[in-house]
């Protein structure tokens, strides 16, 4: 009972950052139909600039604030430099250009960073809170009240704004997006913006607790991804769920079975989630009359 | 209201519009007809903002359009109900008619939409359904409701008769009709040149990116070519 607890919790706070990545595919997705694989390379530069600002002298909150923004003006650039000259390309070339962002991103951060292992200093301490019989870092609870706040945000964007709904129109509807009035360009930007800032939290986040590296992105960015699937691709509540779900199946898997077969978790769920219900959890079916 | 000079377009290194002249006073509906091909959707785009035009200008109630963007024009009263219906089919009927009135955030939102549901009954029975399960003529006509709730001074309505029943025809011709007591002013397009031309004011004939011909509606309808190319009587 302890010990599936203590995996219980474990499972909550890693799926905690797949659902803040999942998050952040769902904007650009929301906005696009692409998803950006380049999501993970956010979280890693949200992390790496926190730790070097922080070495450089900044006080923690002001290095994690300017590397969330930072994050989010590379995310309006990607999109300006990459994503918005292609426009009219298919969705799959539009993928491959986010890849080949990701690797540019991943090289420049190993030639202006370096390839250590870099940590930061928990938020609140590093005495473990005990519960049910199990224990939780304190940055555990960082992690996850900081993906039920984006989600809630999230959740709150989509359904209640205008603007959130100008987000979901456009990508559902470019051209007709742009007769109603909305300055599609204005929401591409935002878009990319939003999801990189999003990004860049988690990496602040979670950074004190799984350490992060130039190349932490790549498979951050693959979990992101089973998670979005699993609860449905573009759903900030699948996000969520995905997130958290993938996590526990993970921490499960590495407690009852064998920790070698942890990684393969995520890649189970992205096949058994395609062949058995591609709209995954909370996915809606496209209804269309043509 | 609306004057269009030299205007050309092209798709790629094909020349689609040769050269348009056109113009649309204030209060009239005018219709532009010509079969499959002639122009007459590239046409609308071009003044809409959403097709770059190659030569030519646009001129809309004293503003010139060469590269405005479709958003700035609708906030002028250029309105486009595009070909092909375009609503937003994965949102709700609701939403699709408050986005058609994204650039307001006021009181008359609200006083608009019920003036659409007013118009268009059917619709507030389905305000709260995907706008993608709607049936066509159901679409075409949350189609011009959402342009509708733009606030235009003028609107391009593009083939609002294609594909539907002829009951619904009909019902979407007395509604551009309609439009005109609510003081918008109509530039339609139009395969079905017999049914335009019989509630336009005014007509151009379209062939191959040209305009061919010009007049009165009711001109144009008694014209032998015309009733022996596009009316086929």
């Amino acid at each position: 009972m302890d010990a599936l607890m203590q995996f219980v919790f474990s499972g909550v706070t890693v799926g905690a950052v797949y659902a803040l990545v999942a998050l952040g595919f769902t904007i650009i997705y929301n906005a696009s139909d692409v998803v950006n694989f380049a999501q993970g390379e956010f979280v890693m530069l949200g992390g790496m600039i926190t730790v070097f600002a922080h070495l450089a002298g900044l006080p923690l909150p002001l290095a994690a604030l300017g590397a969330i923004l930072a994050t989010a003006a590379l995310g309006v650039a990607l999109n300006r430099l990459a994503i918005e000259p292609a426009r009219g390309a298919p969705v799959v070339s539009v993928i491959i250009i986010t890849i080949g962002a990701s690797i540019l991103i991943r090289g420049a951060a190993q030639l202006i960073f370096d390839k250590q292992l870099h940590g930061l200093p928990a938020f609140s301490g590093d005495d473990p809170i005990r519960v049910m019989g199990a224990t939780i870092l304190p940055q555990s609870l960082w992690v996850i009240g900081g993906a039920l706040a984006v989600f809630v945000g999230l959740w709150a964007f989509f359904t209640r704004t205008l603007t959130g709904k100008a987000v979901l129109a456009t990508s559902n509807n470019r051209t007709a997006a742009q007769l109603v009035g909305i300055n599609t360009g204005w929401v591409m930007t935002l878009a990319f913006g939003l999801s990189a800032a999003i990004g860049a939290l988690a990496g602040v986040l979670v950074t004190p607790i799984t350490l992060v590296s130039y190349d932490v992105g790549v498979g951050l960015a693959l979990k992101g991804f089973a998670a979005a699937m699993l609860g449905g691709m573009g759903n900030p509540k699948g996000a969520l769920a995905g997130g958290i779900l993938l996590g526990l199946f993970e921490a499960l898997t590495a407690g009852y079975v064998s920790s070698h077969y942890k990684e393969a978790v995520a890649f189970i769920v992205i096949l058994g989630v395609l062949f058995a219900m591609p709209q995954g959890l909370f996915g809606r079916a496209g209804t269309e009359r043509v | 209201m609306l004057t269009v000079e030299n205007l050309r377009a092209r798709y790629g290194r094909i020349e689609v519009l040769h050269g348009i002249d056109l113009t649309v006073n204030s209060g009239e509906i005018v219709t532009v007809v010509g079969a499959n091909g002639a122009g007459k959707t590239t046409l609308l785009r071009c003044l809409s903002g959403i097709q770059p035009i190659t030569d030519g200008r646009v001129v809309f109630r004293g503003e010139t359009y060469v590269t405005t963007p479709a958003h700035k024009r609708l906030r002028h009263g250029l309105a486009h109900s595009p070909e092909g219906r375009q609503i937003f089919t994965n949102l709700s009927v609701e939403e699709n008619l408050r986005l058609g009135a994204f650039l307001y955030d006021d009181d008359r939102v609200a006083r608009d939409m019920d003036e659409a549901f007013a118009l268009f009954p059917m619709l507030r029975e389905k305000r709260n359904l995907a706008a993608g399960g709607l049936s066509g003529g159901q679409q075409q006509m949350l189609a011009i409701a959402r342009a509708l709730m733009g606030r235009p001074a003028c609107l391009l309505l593009d083939e609002p008769s294609m594909g539907l029943a002829p009951l619904l025809v009909r019902q979407i011709f007395d509604v551009v009709t309609g439009l005109k007591a609510l003081g918008v002013t109509v530039l339609l397009v139009e395969q079905n040149a017999f049914g335009a031309l019989k509630v336009a004011d005014r007509g151009y004939v379209m062939e191959t990116g040209r305009i061919a011909m010009e007049g009165p509606a009711e001109a144009l309808i008694a014209d032998p070519r015309i009733r022996e190319a596009y009316l086929g009587i």
